[in-house]
């Protein structure tokens, strides 16, 4: 049986951002590799802690959505325990409320991240405009 | 005549306090799932030392309080959000 999970882990501050992707894409390819299917990503860069783990106050947070068997999900949490990059990490099973809220957020975040661009152009005329005048 | 004498009369009119009834803020909006990753959002259920306010404040509903409390202590879990603080928000 099949399931969607979505997954969120921290990373320690110290990694630089090659060793950050290597992270992630260990992760990612662990997952494809069990058999899992990747729904979405999504990167939230360096963030503050709210209270210190491990003498770190600040990590890097990366979020994974992806479809597996139960059983896997034990599999990439002895992963993560092992991983000493990883400060946290938390993986949830997404019930159908919880499928079609991360589908609309994804949707609006993906029109939040294409409003600015599009926005910026004609910004950017009328700033000209009154110059000019 | 007998019914006009026995009013009681006030010299002001009494003042009746009439109390906004609280209601479930997810029911009403129509809100189904509770994201543990919107700690703005979640603030909104805490009281300054983080800690999660009862229904009885914030009129939410059983149903819902119960998805609001299990959303906080996973962001917690992730530091979205203190165990114990003063002065959140």
């Amino acid at each position: 049986m099949i399931k969607q999970y979505e997954t969120v882990f921290i990373a320690t501050p110290v990694l630089s951002e090659a060793q950050m992707k290597e992270a992630v894409a260990k992760y990612t390819k662990f997952i494809t590799d069990k058999g899992g299917e990747i729904v979405y990503e999504e990167d939230w860069g360096l963030k503050q802690l709210a209270y210190p783990i491990q003498h770190k106050t600040s990590g890097f947070y990366y979020l994974i959505e992806f479809k597996a068997n139960p059983d896997f999900v034990a599999a990439l949490e002895t992963q993560y325990h092992r991983d000493e990059r990883i400060l946290r990490y938390l993986t949830v099973a997404l019930d159908k409320h919880a499928v079609a809220y991360a589908e609309h957020r994804r949707q609006t975040r993906a029109a939040k991240a294409a409003a600015p661009k599009a926005e910026a152009a004609p910004a950017a005329e009328e700033t000209v405009e009154p110059a000019a005048e | 005549m007998a019914n006009v004498n026995n009013e009681i009369r006030y010299l002001n009119p009494p003042t009746v306090e009439v109390r906004k009834k609280k209601y479930c803020r997810f029911k009403k909006a129509g809100i189904k799932y509770i994201d543990y990753k919107d700690p703005e959002f979640l603030k909104k259920f805490l009281n300054e030392q983080g800690k999660i306010l009862p229904r009885r404040i914030t009129g939410t509903s059983l149903k819902f309080q119960r998805k609001v409390a299990q959303a906080v202590k996973r962001a917690r879990s992730l530091a979205l959000l203190p165990y114990v603080t003063d002065l959140l928000k």
